[in-house]
């Protein structure tokens, strides 16, 4: 029972940090119809400002991440002012295109500045734990869980009681009907990449502390984020959590029991289950757990 | 001419090109003196949503361009300025087909109306209650998606949510459109309401009948230019205009259809 509950735990503090992964997904592609896979690039580069600022500047931790933050919010405004604002109008497809090639290029950049070697981020959690009964829990995972809670808190907020929010909303819907009101599109849509920047950042700063290291390659959980943001609907930031705590858990359980139960499903099988959750359940409900379908008139 | 600051909207020679190579407009020059309903009449493909469309700035959106003329709001040069500019300087529109945020409530939708002015939380209120007095039968769809309104409904939303940016001038692309008299009616009521209580409007309408009976002035657009302009009541007797748009000519053409068959005839055999 112990084993569970532990796995159990493992599997939040790793579904938390899909959640803030997926939750840059959701706002850009609620804003602006375009899912961007360079999301996963803008969560190492999140992580590496973050190194940068604390391990080379000295700076402490808390400003160094809130650079970070700022460092990426900046960066999604200069990746859509610079390449997806040319882009409008344009297919979907071109422009999901142009966030792959994108993927590559920042990765490639990461590397040019900071090198292949891992690195220590320096953060302040270290591997210190603290114990619940039986069970060990990290604080690097309780302040990733936490973390995840208060975004999505916040992005719920933000979408219901905010301008900026509604103005989100109603540009999702119909963008020639939300200028004729007035709301600036193009500000919406700034708005909407350096939010994903911001939250990136966060995402990157939880996946390299703690006892995991800093490498160019942290942002390819965003690979296993995707099912998490698929499964809880593109549209929807609780959705995008649910996701991720079920991939997350679900994949926990499974690296936990599998080897010892059915073993013949062969090795490091736990990589695989995000992808057949995601099947299974848009089998079930093809828009997601909490995607809405279009509102139809009855 | 008369001084532009008594017309909220004045438009002068204009010419809209879509696509580098379709003139839609020939030369439009139109007025809305202030506190007027002006009709804009004319059959399918005559331009009328094209000159909706460059007043309240969205042309760029459909690749139309004004290439000449001139657009004043209430005595300011507007052409070419931005949608949000344009909204901001008290413009404010039903597009046609309504054009709600059928995902959002029928509150949200009022509130994106507002979100041009900022207002603050009292003057928010303030608004709700007069498009509920406006509108009463929205009270009791207040938290519903709009787009599981009726059509009526819907366009009681649309007029709403354009009146929340409090506009000096309010254009209105067929507002009748696909909608039972019973509804036209009210809708039609609704606009008169909105006129006196200060508010210009230029409205767009294929359905002449109903726009003739409350504008005080009405243009005729044919092929992108105006063929017909004078008080309303004037063009509601003239002999052509009975006959193309209000259905009433002679040797039985009252159907919309027929008399509109029939005009195609003439227009291409003039």
């Amino acid at each position: 029972m112990n084993d569970f509950l532990q796995l159990c735990f493992a599997g939040m503090a790793l579904g938390a940090r899909y959640a803030l992964v997926a939750l840059g997904f959701v706002v850009i592609h609620r804003a602006t119809g375009v899912i961007n896979f360079a999301q996963g690039s803008i969560v190492a580069l999140g992580a590496y400002f973050a190194f940068n600022a604390h391990q080379t500047w000295g700076l402490p931790f808390l400003l160094a991440a809130i650079i970070a933050v700022a460092g990426c919010a900046v960066v999604g405004i200069i990746v859509e002012r610079l390449l997806l604002r040319k882009m409008s109008g344009q297919p979907v497809f071109s422009v999901i295109m142009i966030t792959i090639g994108l993927l590559f290029v920042i990765d490639q950049i990461i590397t040019m500045i900071w090198g292949q070697d891992a690195q220590n981020l320096g953060d302040p959690w270290g591997i210190d734990t603290v114990e619940a009964g039986e069970i060990v829990l990290a604080v690097v995972d309780l302040w990733a869980i936490g973390l995840a809670f208060l975004v999505v808190g916040a992005f719920f907020l933000f979408f219901r009681y905010s301008s900026t929010g509604l103005a989100m909303r109603a540009v999702a819907i119909d963008e020639e009907a939300a200028m004729a009101r007035g709301i600036s599109v193009r500000r919406v849509v700034a708005t909407a990449w350096a939010i994903a920047g911001s939250v990136a950042a966060v995402a990157g700063i939880t996946l390299a502390s703690g006892p995991a290291a800093l490498r160019p390659s942290v942002g390819l959980i965003a690979l296993a984020a995707f099912p998490a943001m698929i499964l809880g609907g593109l549209d929807s930031p609780l959705g995008a959590v649910l996701g991720g705590f079920i991939i997350g858990i679900t994949q926990t359980l499974t690296a936990g029991y599998q080897p010892a139960h059915a073993s013949w499903l062969g090795q490091d099988f736990q990589s695989v289950t995000p992808y057949a959750v995601m099947i299974l359940i848009l089998l079930i409900r093809p828009h997601g757990l909490f995607g809405t379908k279009e509102v139809e008139r009855l | 001419m008369v001084d532009s600051r008594d017309h909220v909207l004045s438009i002068q020679n204009l010419e809209v090109v879509y696509s580098d190579v379709i003139l839609a407009l020939r030369g439009v020059s139109l007025e809305v003196p202030s506190g007027t309903i002006v009709a804009l009449l004319g059959a399918n493909g005559a331009g009328k949503t094209t000159v909706l469309r460059s007043i309240s700035g969205l042309l760029p959106t459909h690749r139309g361009e004004i290439t000449k003329g001139a657009i004043r709001l209430d005595g300011d040069d507007v052409t070419n300025r931005t949608a949000a500019s344009i909204v901001g300087h008290g413009l404010a529109q039903v597009m046609e087909g309504r054009r709600i945020f059928p995902d959002l409530s029928v509150q949200e939708n009022l509130r994106a109306g507002a979100i041009v002015r900022r207002p603050g939380r009292e003057e928010l209120q303030a608004s709700y209650e007069a498009m509920l007095e406006l509108f009463p039968v929205l009270k009791d769809r207040w938290e519903s998606a709009a787009g599981y309104l009726s059509g009526g409904e819907q366009q009681m939303v649309a007029i709403a949510q354009a009146l929340m940016a409090k506009p000096k001038l309010l254009l209105m692309d067929e507002p009748s459109l696909g909608l039972a008299p019973l509804v036209i009616e009210q809708i039609r009521d609704a606009i008169v309401d909105i006129n006196r209580q200060g508010t210009g409007v230029l409205l767009i309408e294929q359905n002449a009948q109903m726009a003739l009976s409350i504008a005080d002035h009405a243009y005729i657009l044919e092929n992108g230019k105006v063929a017909k302009a004078g008080p309303a009541d004037q063009l509601r007797a003239d002999k052509d205009i009975q006959e193309f748009y209000l259905g009433m000519g002679e040797g039985g053409r009252t159907r919309l259809n027929e008399v509109k068959s029939y005009r195609r005839q003439k227009q291409w055999s003039s």
